[in-house]
């Protein structure tokens, strides 16, 4: 058994965390969310209000803990997307190395790429609407070629292999290599890259509801939170500094996971990092 | 050289075409009618139509798209719905705006991200490229708006070095511009410089295990001569994919950036007309940003043309 990278622990300890608090929040929270406390507003950290109280008197770690949900819902829907879409052409272009259909999947892929994200996504969200639906929609499409070109990627150096020589020897076809042979040994390439498109998904939400573009209220996401809090950071730091730090943590977790388990996973790559 | 050429400016001119379909497509879909949303609620439906006809939106769509590309082509951008004044304007006082703070960024992140990238390559490791495997690790993680909140609370408000936004104009001279896109500049180099002394320090890393590095050191070259003569150069190439990769995400992905300090920059023409429905300009603006990602890729695969002679072929 190969020890685990410290990181790996590390990221997957801190990731569990955000996950665990998020799943917690559907039956508990220490405060309600919705209800205005006027009296209690802006109080800082205290027993009672472990990270104090927002400029309407809601509890922040209450919050924090609902706006996880949102976070980590539109990243790993979004992921999803990418990959549901991403990784059946990735594997197609593969199989069809040099072919036309290679061809359109990797220009495609280029010219996806060439558009700026944020644009794009502010301009889904601002047509169809700003919600957490259409952020998703929005992070999916530009996870897309990134599960595409993973798959592709690793599909190729694959399919020079001997053993996939041999089971086409064996008769059977490029869609059934590429779903019996291919795919099970690129899982880990793309549970590694999911593991990144979801920390930027975090990323990429919070900024879309920081901008206004993301869950509306009075559901609670760590992007608002800090757009509500920005005139005040000065006043009550604290209302500006957990909800970021929320976002940093989180995104921390994920990235040190991802590549912990890139590491553990290939071992060539052990000496080059 | 000349093939080389050739086919890449091919496959850039196939890209800028599907590009432009694309954008004029996903625009043609938006919902509402341009002309009643600048006239308001209470216009009259002959009123809608001359204007519509004023605007040219009466027309096929295969003749407005002609009609866009050919203006592009010629420098006529359209005429901005809400504003009243060729997009083309608009862009280019925008730029001037967004061009400096781009570069002013990636200045700051390049500056910072090579030698810092160059140390954890060479201390590969020890406990300074531990050090500098963390901070960047973290600064990948920190959002760029939340740093810039953070920079204004701290240098804007408390310390009073730097305003908390707004932008004076050149016309205030070099000093003061420079001085308004210092922490907007910052916040953005941020992560930029982070994820760029990453990829030095790889790159680095993975050309010192080469052959030829061995052969420099048996022929008593020391590892910073072996990196300086050798290695440098090679673990460049990686290093200016990402730059131009940063450069034309910088340009339009400040949009945030220039939302918390209030810069007149391009990202806040294109958020402020999408949220106007002024679609003329977000069809030309974004049509140029891509152009600008097609043309930095472009100019990127001739830089390593130069870097790496063999890449010529």
């Amino acid at each position: 058994m190969r020890r685990l990278p410290v990181q790996m622990t590390l990221g997957a300890a801190l990731s569990a965390v955000f996950v665990l608090a998020a799943l917690v929040s559907f039956v508990w929270t220490p405060y309600g969310v919705e209800g205005l406390a006027i009296a209690r507003r802006m109080a800082p950290p205290s027993l009672a209000h472990p990270l104090g109280t927002d400029h309407f008197g809601r509890d922040i770690l209450s919050m924090l803990m609902v706006g996880a949900r949102t976070s980590i819902a539109v990243a790993i829907v979004a992921v999803g997307i990418g990959m549901g879409l991403g990784v059946p052409l990735g594997l197609l272009a593969a199989a069809n190395r040099g072919g036309l259909i290679d061809e359109i999947v990797m220009r495609g892929n280029d010219l996806i790429f060439a558009f700026p994200s944020l644009v794009i996504a502010i301009l889904i969200t601002a047509i169809a609407g700003p919600s957490a639906f259409n952020a998703i929609l929005a992070i999916g499409i530009f996870n897309t070629p990134v599960f595409a070109r993973v798959a592709r990627g690793g599909a190729l150096s694959l399919w020079t292999l001997d053993y996939i020589l041999a089971a086409r020897v064996a008769g059977k076809g490029r869609l059934r290599i590429s779903l019996e042979h291919i795919l099970p040994n690129i899982l880990n390439l793309l549970i590694v890259q999911g593991t990144i498109q979801f920390s930027l998904g975090i990323l990429a939400e919070a900024g879309l509801s920081y901008v206004g573009l993301g869950a509306q209220p009075p559901t609670p996401s760590w992007g608002r939170m800090l757009a509500e809090s920005q005139t005040m950071v000065s006043l009550s730091p604290h209302i500006a500094i957990f909800p970021g730090l929320a976002i940093v943590l989180m995104v921390l977790g994920l990235n040190l996971l991802g590549d912990g388990l890139r590491d553990w996973t290939d071992p060539r790559l052990r000496r080059a990092r | 050289m000349a093939r080389y050429l050739a086919s890449r400016l091919v496959s850039l001119l196939v890209s800028l075409a599907v590009a432009s379909l694309v954008i004029f497509a996903v625009i043609e879909v938006i919902p509402g009618d341009t002309a009643a949303f600048m006239l308001g609620l209470n216009a009259q439906p002959d009123t809608v139509a001359a204007l519509r006809a004023e605007l040219g939106l009466d027309l096929p769509r295969s003749l407005r798209y002609l009609a866009w590309i050919g203006g592009m082509l010629t420098g006529d951008f359209g005429v901005s719905y809400t504003y009243r004044v060729p997009v083309a304007e608009l862009i280019s006082a925008r730029l001037q705006v967004s061009l400096p703070l781009t570069l002013y960024a990636l200045a700051l992140s390049t500056a910072i991200a090579i030698p810092v990238g160059l140390i954890a390559a060479a201390r590969r490791g020890r406990p300074a490229d531990y050090a500098i495997m963390g901070v960047t690790q973290l600064g990948i993680a920190v959002p760029n708006f939340w740093f810039a909140m953070l920079l204004v609370a701290l240098f804007a408000v408390t310390l009073r070095w730097f305003s908390a936004g707004g932008f004076p104009g050149w016309e205030a001279g070099l000093w003061a511009g420079l001085k308004a896109l210092t922490l907007p500049a910052v916040a953005l180099a941020l992560p930029q410089a982070s994820i760029l002394a990453r990829v030095m320090r790889s790159a680095l890393i993975e050309t010192l295990g080469q052959d030829y590095i061995r052969t420099a050191r048996a022929k008593g070259l020391t590892e910073a001569q072996a990196i300086r003569a050798h290695a440098f150069r090679n673990a460049l190439i990686p290093v200016m994919t990402i730059l131009g990769l940063q450069f034309s995400f910088l340009l339009a992905g400040a949009i945030i950036i220039e939302n918390v300090f209030f810069l007149p920059g391009l990202g806040r023409l294109i958020f402020q007309a999408i949220t106007q429905r002024d679609l003329i300009v977000v069809e030309s603006t974004v049509m140029l940003l891509v152009f600008a990602v097609i043309l930095v890729t472009f100019l990127v695969d001739l830089a390593y043309a130069a870097i790496d002679p063999r890449l010529r072929r």
